[in-house]
């Protein structure tokens, strides 16, 4: 029976009454009395060298109040990166400079040379192109095998090469690897690109800075899926301002999907400017700003060898990766190729010997980072495409030699550093054979082809490592912060509960799901319960949400605080009671002496709470309690997805006709909620798979620079998707048994896609080994006919 | 956007007029020019908007039977006033862009701007359309004079569209992913007197007629008719969403679809 309250109802989600009728509060809706606007002048080649900057004639132009380069900022930090990698010689990756405009030189299409402040934005615009610039163009690195050449241009001047770390896991031993390879039946090898893309959210990004010389504080609203983080950086690494004189909101955010994690020049800028300006400065990106300036995700060049004994079972896997991290190193950047990537390439699978090799590289475009997956998409990609590749050249059936390797005991200690505390992988493909009705795929194949199409049937695995992140383990990995979450539960003397939460919600729907589970607890009315977030006046430190860690870590701090809460609770009935601490028991917002009939309401104690005359004198009045979570563990999500496609020979033209996922998430507080965020994120898979490339020409120009070439999923490209979450095996470490949903769509699907479209075009008779994503009618087209 | 100012004249004389002056502009729905002032392409001093002139509005149908469309008619107008008298151009219109694109671009902003990957150049030439201008009559055939440039002088306005209606006709656009401009489109019409074949998106040149096909056609129309021919890869369009080989294969299959859709 489903529920309809509490964990495990498909509430409502509440926030969309404001989003779906136009009353969100986003950043670009705040406005600040007094304030000015900032125009960024962007470099429009990708590589140079700063000869001269002259602001003279922009500073006399109409309505400026101010102009800024390079220079005005010397005196601060740089923009920080979160995580510090160790290269696999045991030094530290080379970590340049971040200037929050440029200096020196330019990097790329659309680095930040100076900026005006000015009373209106067109007259920033105005005097924007009245600033004089002499710069002379360099060569731009664009291809990063070639980057790392000894010889190759220099990205940054003062590095000894473009290569931020020459990084490995697993095996180190190479001859060990080598003789497991000798030694296979077969070996299939796979070379892939993982195509970069730009997130795009809806909303893009916006920062208002704000300073009241009064009080000597500052406030920065902006669009952050962390505000907590990036207070502590901007403060701590940026602009060295003292924690408790700077505020930082992230009110409605619409979209993230990761580039919205990180510390940008803008909010450092705007935050400065309004002091130096004595004025709030507000910058609104535009679309073609967030094309050049948000942080990219994805773009990944690797080979990868699958090696099998004559039983196929896998024996031995190896990949090298070029990771782009893009001109400068975002916030995170270092982390996403390396422990968020190779630390997945076991996948579902008991291989016993893996060495992953990753050198990141510097060139000459936006900085790469995190997005919606980080890492994982990029294994899952890898391994899930060798898999389907070695059972074609085998001549085996795909999800039989999935099957036969899967990890079966638990917990698992793969061979790249995780330890699998649960799962259930034959269950989630049990579901899957299920819902996608394989069965039936032949038939349905026979009816394409009568129409004259290819019909394609695509699977994979994909396993994740999310609810991030244990604090000690990401410490001794290079991480430079802790990633645990906290929350705090206020009682009010009514009854009704504020939730101040670490995690921030752009579209996950916690003002919904976090209520649930506090409400399920005391077993009040949802309605009850609400979260306060994105507020660091307002929240608990918290580390903010990506990662899919907001229900596993901050509701894990939500429901250690609320059973604090509960506890003094049951110290004031047993009070009001005359009866031992020990027996009372809470049920249905009804707190009772075991066995009796004597009961109070959670009400009426929560009234005494805060109007304590009648109160036990050991227990200190109010009821609100804080707690911090740190996960011991990652969670470990994962399931398998089916696809089918259909492709017009005559065009290439790829249609995906039906897509199925079976996730295993643990146990579901909100199932509505959990569809929606599979739905988005397979969405976002088919994109990449099928439709979205950000690319540069080999001068550093950006050719998908605006949505006329950029192409983003729209509705009649997706299908109506299969999801089943029935497949339950609960987190065996965190109070709530959750793993977290965000990300796996957008990890599971790309190959699910790609390898459907194969299985289409190798139906046909056509031998087709491998397309690079976006599989475009184009591409799909100039394989069948090379 | 830089400032400019705005006129907005009811009839197509004081529109003439206002567009004498110093770097005056024509606005039709927008579509095009608004996000180019944005991007700060282009300064024009005055925007006349050709939006509230009747006489540049609506489709009707002549006595000698073509159909006649407003040259500030938007896209929507055309896709639902022109599906009983012309039914292969309202399609081709109704394929246009979004619902908002529609409700806001003309024909003639379109015609006028004769972006290499538009539909109504091609629907226009494969209908061998006459562009009436407020000084003259423009043969379709002389107006397309490659990417984004046509017949038009400066100030002059097209004002109405005419299209003489063929026995059957088709458009065949094949999307191009991102934009969902005309990858390659091709609009074929079959008159008493002859094929015309249109095809757009796919030329260095813009739209062009594909004269091999016509000919091929009016010795037989019949579904294999292109059997043995091909467009010349070299002065294809190459770019992210297609070589000029992918191209060049477009234009027929698109062709063999209109062909199939005429029969
Ligand atoms: C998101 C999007 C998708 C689109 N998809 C498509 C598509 O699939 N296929 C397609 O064909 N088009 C497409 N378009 C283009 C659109 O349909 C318009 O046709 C086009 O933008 C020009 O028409 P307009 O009326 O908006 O002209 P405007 O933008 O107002 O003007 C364009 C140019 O024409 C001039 N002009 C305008 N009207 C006249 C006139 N009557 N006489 C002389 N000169 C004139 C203007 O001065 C200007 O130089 C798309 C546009 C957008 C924004």
């Amino acid at each position: 029976m489903p529920k309809d309250s509490g964990i495990g109802a498909s509430s409502k989600r509440r926030e969309d009454v404001r989003f779906l009728t136009g009353a969100g509060n986003y950043t670009d809706d705040i406005n600040v009395h007094g304030q000015a606007y900032v125009h960024f002048l962007r470099s429009d080649i990708a590589h140079g060298r700063i000869k001269s900057i002259d602001t003279s004639a922009a500073e006399a132009m109409p309505g400026v109040v101010k102009v800024f380069t390079g220079k005005d900022f010397e005196g601060v930090g740089g923009m920080p990166c979160g995580w510090e990698v160790t290269d696999k010689h045991g030094a530290p990756m080379q970590e340049p400079p971040h200037p929050i405009l440029a200096q020196g030189k330019v990097r790329h299409v659309g680095d930040p040379i100076a900026a005006v402040v000015a009373d209106s934005l067109e007259q920033a615009r105005d005097a924007a192109e009245a600033i004089d610039l002499d710069i002379e163009e360099l060569p731009a690195v664009m291809n990063m095998k070639a980057a790392a050449q000894d010889g190759s241009t220099l990205v940054h001047d003062d590095l000894k090469n473009n290569i931020c770390y020459d990084w490995q896991l697993g095996e180190t031993d190479d001859t060990k690897v080598d003789e497991v390879f000798a030694n296979a039946a077969h070996v299939t090898t796979l070379d892939l690109v993982n195509n970069r893309l730009v997130a795009n959210p809806m909303e893009p990004r916006v920062a208002v800075g704000e300073y009241k010389r009064g009080t000597d504080e500052y406030t920065l609203f902006t669009t952050s899926q962390n505000p907590h983080v990036i207070r502590l950086l901007m403060c701590a690494f940026v602009l060295g301002l003292p924690e408790h004189k700077v505020r930082v909101v992230a009110p409605d955010v619409g979209g993230g999907f990761g580039t919205k994690i990180f510390h940008y020049a803008e909010e450092a800028f705007c935050t400065f400017a309004a002091k130096a300006c004595n004025r709030p400065v507000k910058w609104t990106s535009s679309r073609s700003e967030a094309f050049m300036s948000d942080a990219h995700g994805r773009d990944h060049v690797s080979k990868i060898e699958l090696a099998l004994d004559a039983d196929n079972n896998f024996i031995g896997l190896r990949t090298n990766t070029y990771a782009n991290l893009g001109a400068y190193l975002s916030t995170f950047s270092s982390s996403v190729p390396t422990w968020l990537h190779g630390t997945l390439m076991a996948g579902n699978y008991k291989t016993p010997v893996i060495q992953v090799n990753v050198k990141a590289m510097f060139t000459n475009t936006v900085p790469v980072d995190a997005y919606r997956g980080a890492g994982r998409p990029e294994a899952t990609y890898q391994l899930e495409r060798v898999v389907d590749k070695a059972a074609r050249e085998l001549g085996v059936d795909p999800i039989a030699l999935r099957r036969q390797n899967f990890i079966t005991q638990f917990p698992y200690d793969t061979p790249v550093a995780l330890t699998y505390d649960t799962g259930d992988y034959n269950g989630t493909m049990d579901k899957l054979e299920v819902a996608a009705d394989l069965a039936g795929f032949a038939a349905r194949r026979a009816e394409s082809e009568a129409n004259g199409k290819l019909r394609g049937l695509g699977i994979n695995c994909y396993i994740e490592a999310c609810g991030i992140a244990p604090s000690n383990i990401v410490g001794m990995l290079g991480a430079r912060a802790g990633l645990y979450d906290a929350a705090t539960v206020r009682v009010n003397a009514t009854g009704s509960i504020s939730v101040m939460v670490g995690a921030h919600s752009h579209g996950q729907g916690h003002e919904t799901a976090f209520p649930q589970v506090v409400a399920d607890m005391i077993g009040i009315d949802e309605s009850m319960v609400e979260i306060v977030h994105g507020d660091t006046s307002k929240i608990p430190f918290g580390m903010g949400t990506y990662g899919s860690r907001s229900l596993a870590v901050c509701g894990s701090a939500m429901v250690k605080a609320t059973e604090k809460v509960i506890e003094k609770g049951k110290k004031i009935a047993a009070h009001l009671l005359e009866a031992s601490e020990a027996d009372i028991e809470l049920k249905d917002g009804q707190f009772s002496v075991a066995g009796t009939d004597k009961s109070v309401a959670w009400g009426d104690v929560t009234l005494t709470a805060y109007v304590p005359h009648n109160y036990p004198l050991e227990v200190e009045p109010g009821l609100e309690e804080t707690a911090f979570y740190d996960p011991a563990n990652f969670t470990y999500p994962a399931g398998a997805y089916a696809c089918e496609v259909e492709v017009d020979p005559e065009t290439g033209q790829v249609t995906v006709e039906a897509f199925n996922a079976a996730d295993d998430f643990g146990n579901i507080v909100n199932p509505m909620i959990v569809d929606g965020q599979v739905h988005g994120g397979i969405g976002q898979g088919i994109g990449q798979a099928l439709l979205e490339n950000c690319a540069y020409d080999e001068n550093g120009q950006l050719l998908s620079a605006s949505f006329m070439d950029y192409a983003m999923p729209r509705a009649d490209d997706v299908p109506f998707y299969g999801v089943d979450h029935s497949s339950q095996t609960p987190c065996t470490h965190n109070p709530l048994g959750v793993k977290g949903c965000g990300e796996a769509g957008a990890i599971g699907s790309p190959p699910a896609v790609v390898n459907a479209v194969l299985d289409a075009l190798n139906s046909g008779g056509k031998a087709v080994e491998h397309i690079d994503m976006p599989v475009s009618p184009s591409r799909v087209w100039a394989a069948m006919n090379s | 956007m830089y400032n400019f100012e705005f006129e907005k004249p009811s009839t197509v004389a004081d529109a003439v007029s206002a567009l004498g002056g110093e770097d005056a502009q024509a606005l039709g729905g927008g579509q095009t020019l608004i996000p180019t002032l944005k991007q700060r392409l282009a300064a024009p001093s005055t925007l006349v908007s050709l939006g509230g002139i009747p006489d540049m509005q609506g489709v009707c149908i002549e006595d000698d039977g073509s159909v006649a469309i407003g040259g500030a008619t938007t896209h929507a107008t055309v896709a639902s006033e022109a599906a009983g008298s012309y039914p292969a151009l309202a399609a081709l219109a109704g394929l246009i862009g979004d619902p908002a694109v529609r409700n806001r671009g003309t024909i003639g902003g379109s015609l006028a701007n004769n972006d290499p990957a538009a539909c109504y150049p091609a629907g226009a030439l494969g209908s061998g359309a006459t562009i009436i201008t407020n000084t003259r009559q423009i043969a379709a055939d002389d107006f397309f004079e490659g990417l984004f440039s046509t017949a038009l002088e400066e100030g002059e306005i097209i004002t109405t569209v005419n299209f003489p209606v063929p026995q059957a006709a088709s458009y065949q656009k094949f999307l191009q992913p991102a934009s969902r401009f005309a990858l390659v489109g091709v609009y074929l019409a079959r008159f008493a007197d002859g094929v015309r074949v249109a095809v757009t998106g796919a030329s260095e040149d813009g739209v062009f007629r594909w004269s091999e096909a016509e000919e091929a056609l009016n010795k037989e129309f019949r579904q294999d008719a292109l059997t043995g021919l091909s467009i010349n890869p070299a002065n294809m369009i190459a770019d992210l969403h297609g070589s000029k080989a992918y191209r060049a294969h477009l234009v027929s299959v698109m062709t063999k679809w209109a062909i199939e859709a005429c029969m």
